[in-house]
């Protein structure tokens, strides 16, 4: 009972070192039972089968995103809770001088991991089960599903295991206690406290060396990601990162030391108010923090890349349905195929089969399109062998060759007649164009591509195709695309006039269509009967089909997928980082009592402890923030590049609400932290 | 001849009405400019309330305590801060200086936060240094010090606001007795060249010996004061002895 009644009190006692801690355990639980919860949350929803799919494959990959995050928690509450043993490192010395046996301190130790443990997880469940309400609501709408009865669900199976995985980590962390406390000395635990007192001060020179090499290494890594975009592939993906997280350490190791240095030398600044007693405040903390706040300036990196990425993508995708996939659906039909040895790899019946074109075989199979679609497209798509994307590219092939080594340059361009391409542009609400006898024009809408080509068009590279020799007319490509996609991937379609092309050189035939159905469940009703049509021998004739509701279910799914395990991972990392912050900081509030009652003595007055103090967490909590921040820049320039096809015109909106996250979140810790340190620093009379 | 400190009157109480502590009962002197007062008593005599109070740092049941004519027992917040700032020095027992700072950064404190600009505050402290035997300590961190050393740099702290007085509460408490000699030596120095008009606390007779005059406590009434007058400091210190026997078992800790 005695060890009970001990740790009871312990936690009463130093409740306020224990707040953040205690805060950040229940936080914890409570985001991991929300996202293991959704599985359950979205069980009423009234979606369709593809829907369900997408949500099932969600959250499979939520509950392994949760194993990683588990170690994530894990780190940080043996972390957090090694750190408030060391604090209490005088106490147990105590204990241990009036006799007290190391296996009863160990005993009164794990009595409060189990009562901290058992508190916070009830609490965060608790907690969890009321935000998990709102997230089923996020759920219901991101997926467009009506919510046509609000139920609160509890879902036993995301409690059992968050309480499983939470079990596991607190048992962790009694063992790892039980290991400090049997290892450590009781001279070392009375006197811990005045080792630290040393003030370690590095060589200022040493200093600066080390901060201009990490300048170096970091601004490297930052070129490999950016202008050295394009020699970055899989093999040495990991070199910029490994630059970026060495030149972190070495920042951050040489920072303190710097810093001191330049405001040292500018005497009226350090001598001015308490900022040499803030300064050095801030370099003994951040000497002796080198590690973690390396850790936590990545983490937070990560968070800002990872939410912003995230949330850029999921409304890129939502912006570009609605742009990319006008028209109800799209039928198309490889026609006209070869006999071999010219194309191999088809049967003959295929072969056969191909010379007819969408509508026809549709008719061969009963189905009358002007049944079910109201207005409808039928256009033609020619390949030829002797014109390929190196071709179109002319003489600047060879520089663009050095420059881009992973295009394929000997594939075959897409060639529409101009016409064609006008009434595909008319159903789509796009701009139409026209060309004269000997021009031709490029519609694409993928970045790269039309970065690629505008180099050919605005050196008015003359194209030869089926013995036509055709002038660009504009100097650049112009925005558009045929097929119905989530995504900007049109790569590139060469217009041409109608008289150019030879039907022989025919390679697709398409029709794209609205159907006749005004309301969002007739139309799946007519998309389902006509796709039953379609598809019982696909692969007799070739045909394949885009529905905008397929693209549509995929997409919103994709962006799900990708928002969940942002928010999930962003969140968790967001915490993991604030909390680690602020225990540093609150730990260390009984020296800093000492310290402000000092100066409080020297007649220092109360505003001026104040600021002081504010200024000390402030800059304390903003250099791996800052740091994390210039890091985003270069990450999120990376990373739109890398989702280019998705479209990044959202980036602005999500950095945005990544800031929301940030400020509510980081910011809410450091106001936490600072109001707790000045109440632990307050004159007590 | 002026008087810097007029304590008039003053009481402290401790507790609620059913168990009442009068830390000090109805005190009243009065310290003159240039003077170095000790005040001695045993434990729990109320002498360090005494000097709580007079440094601000405690407020007065009932009564008031002078410095050059201005209450500062009506001295509330920023103003109280400013006058502590200000007006007074302090030299503590456990010489209280931030282990983060170097002795001069410990010493520029006291003046930084009254906004007085670098180069002044160089030239002060170096005066100040020469003046307490620290120059070369100046640099190191207080757990590179002595204790002494510690001591002497937490008086230049306590004297370069030029402050009307300076409180040193038990200041060679923490001292062996080489460096206490030391420092009084120095303190000796303050006040006779400097003129610093200083108040101590402290319950051993041979500190004490140091002052000009020494003012006895017990119970949180004075008991008793005397001149040095013209006696060396070996007669003043047997004076303080016979005291000190008068005063009974009670202050058996200062011999």
């Amino acid at each position: 009972m005695m060890p009970f009644k001990l740790s009871l009190k312990n936690i009463k006692k130093s409740f306020k070192d224990y707040a953040i801690y205690f805060f950040t355990l229940i936080l914890g639980v409570a985001i991991f039972y929300v996202f293991n919860a959704i599985d359950s949350q979205t069980v009423m929803m009234d979606v369709t089968a593809s829907t369900k799919e997408i949500i099932k494959l969600m959250t499979s990959m939520l509950s392994g995103v949760s194993v990683f995050v588990s170690f994530i928690l894990g780190f940080l509450i043996i972390y957090a809770s090694r750190f408030l043993i060391k604090r209490r490192n005088k106490e147990f010395g105590v204990y241990l001088t009036l006799g007290m046996s190391k296996r009863k301190i160990s005993m009164i130790l794990f009595c409060e991991t189990l009562l901290i443990g058992t508190i916070s997880l009830i609490v965060g469940l608790a907690l969890g089960f009321i935000l998990s309400q709102f997230m089923s609501m996020l759920v219901a709408n991101m997926f467009d599903a009506n919510m046509t009865q609000f139920t609160f669900i509890f879902s036993s199976t995301a409690c059992i295991k968050t309480i499983i995985y939470f079990t596991i980590m607190y048992l962790l962390v009694m063992i790892f206690n039980t290991i400090s406390i049997g290892k450590c000395k009781l001279i070392e635990l009375l006197h811990g406290n005045k080792k630290s007192e040393k003030v370690k001060l590095k060589n200022p020179f040493l200093c600066v060396i080390i901060f201009f090499i990490s300048v170096v290494i970091l601004g490297y890594a930052y070129y490999m990601v950016t202008i050295g975009f394009q020699s970055l592939d899989a093999d040495n993906i990991f070199k910029p990162i490994i630059l970026g997280v060495i030149s972190t350490f070495l920042l951050f190791f040489s920072l303190s030391g710097l810093i001191l240095k330049i405001v040292m030398s500018r005497k009226r600044l350090y001598y001015k108010g308490l900022n040499s007693f803030v300064i050095r405040q801030i370099s003994s903390k951040m000497n002796t923090t080198v590690f973690s706040m390396t850790i936590i300036c990545l983490m937070l990196f990560i968070t800002i890349c990872v939410l912003s990425s995230s949330l850029t993508l999921k409304n890129s995708l939502q912006a570009n349905v609605n742009k990319l996939a006008p028209a109800d659906i799209q039928l198309t039909k490889r026609v006209n195929i070869k006999e071999p040895p010219t194309e191999d790899g088809y049967t003959l019946e295929q072969i056969k089969n191909s010379k007819l074109g969408v509508i026809d075989s549709l008719k061969e199979r009963n189905v009358h399109i002007d049944t079910y679609f109201k207005e409808s497209v039928d256009v033609n798509i020619y390949h030829t062998e002797s014109f390929t994307l190196g071709d179109t590219l002319g003489n600047l092939l060879k520089s663009i060759q050095k420059q881009y080594k992973f295009l394929k340059y000997d594939s075959k361009e897409d060639i529409m007649k101009i016409s064609d391409y006008n009434l595909v542009a008319r159903l789509y609400g796009n701009k139409e164009y026209s060309l004269k006898e000997n021009e031709y024009m490029i519609v694409a809408d993928f970045q790269s591509m039309i970065t690629v080509r505008n180099m050919a068009l605005k050196n008015n590279e003359k194209i030869k195709i089926f013995g036509h020799t055709l002038t660009p007319k504009y100097q650049e490509c112009k925005e558009g695309f045929v097929e119905l996609s989530a995504q900007h991937i049109n790569g590139g379609i060469v217009l041409v006039p109608d008289e150019v092309v030879l039907e022989n050189d025919k390679v697709y035939n398409m029709v794209i269509a609205n159907y006749k159905a005004d309301t969002k469940k007739k139309r799946v009703e007519v998309e389902e009967e006509i796709l039953k049509q379609v598809e019982d021998s696909q692969n007799q004739t070739l045909l394949f089909n885009n529905t905008r509701i397929d693209i549509m279910e995929a997409s919103v799914g994709l962006g799900a997928l990708v928002t969940f395990i942002g928010l999930y991972l962003g969140i968790i990392f967001l915490i993991s980082s604030a909390a680690i912050l602020a225990l540093k900081e609150l730990s260390e509030s009984s020296d800093n009592r000492e310290r402000y009652r000092m100066l409080r003595k020297i007649g220092a007055d109360e505003k001026l402890l104040h600021s002081s103090l504010f200024r000390q967490i402030a800059i304390f909590f903003m250099f791996p923030l800052l740091l994390a921040m210039i890091h985003s820049v270069f990450g999120l320039i990376f990373s739109t590049k890398i989702l280019e096809v998705f479209g990044n015109d959202q980036l602005l909106p999500s950095i945005f609400m990544t800031a929301i996250f940030l400020v509510v979140i980081y910011g809410g810790y450091f106001l936490i932290t600072y109001f707790c340190s000045k109440n632990i620093i307050k004159e007590r009379s | 001849m002026e008087n810097i400190l007029r304590v008039d009157k003053i009481e402290k109480y401790y507790g609620n009405k059913s168990s009442l502590t009068k830390a000090i009962d109805n005190m009243s002197f009065e310290v003159n400019r240039g003077e170095f007062v000790a005040i001695m008593g045993a434990s729990g005599s109320g002498k360090s309330t005494l000097l709580n109070v007079i440094s601000t740092i405690d407020h007065v049941t009932s009564g008031h305590i002078y410095v050059l004519e201005e209450d500062i027992t009506k001295l509330r917040g920023n103003r109280l801060n400013k006058f502590r700032r200000e007006e007074l020095g302090f030299i503590f027992q456990d010489f209280n200086l931030l282990d983060t700072l170097t002795a001069y950064e410990n010493i520029a404190l006291a003046l930084s936060i009254q906004n007085i600009n670098a180069s002044e505050i160089d030239k002060r402290i170096q005066i100040v240094a020469n003046q307490l035997n620290i120059k070369d300590v100046l640099k190191k961190y207080p757990y590179q010090m002595s204790g002494g050393q510690k001591q002497r740099v937490a008086s230049a702290r306590a004297i370069i606001t030029n402050p009307k007085l300076v409180l040193a509460d038990e200041p060679t408490g923490a001292l062996d007795s080489k460096s206490s000699k030391m420092l009084l030596e120095r303190f000796n120095h303050l006040n006779h060249e400097l003129k610093a008009t200083i108040l101590m606390v402290t319950h051993d007779a041979f500190t004490a010996s140091y002052a000009s005059r020494v003012i006895f406590i017990k119970d949180g009434k004075m008991f008793h004061e005397i001149h040095r007058g013209n006696d060396s400091r070996k007669e003043f210190f047997d004076k303080i002895i016979d005291v000190v026997t008068l005063l009974g078992g009670d202050l058996n800790d200062a011999l």
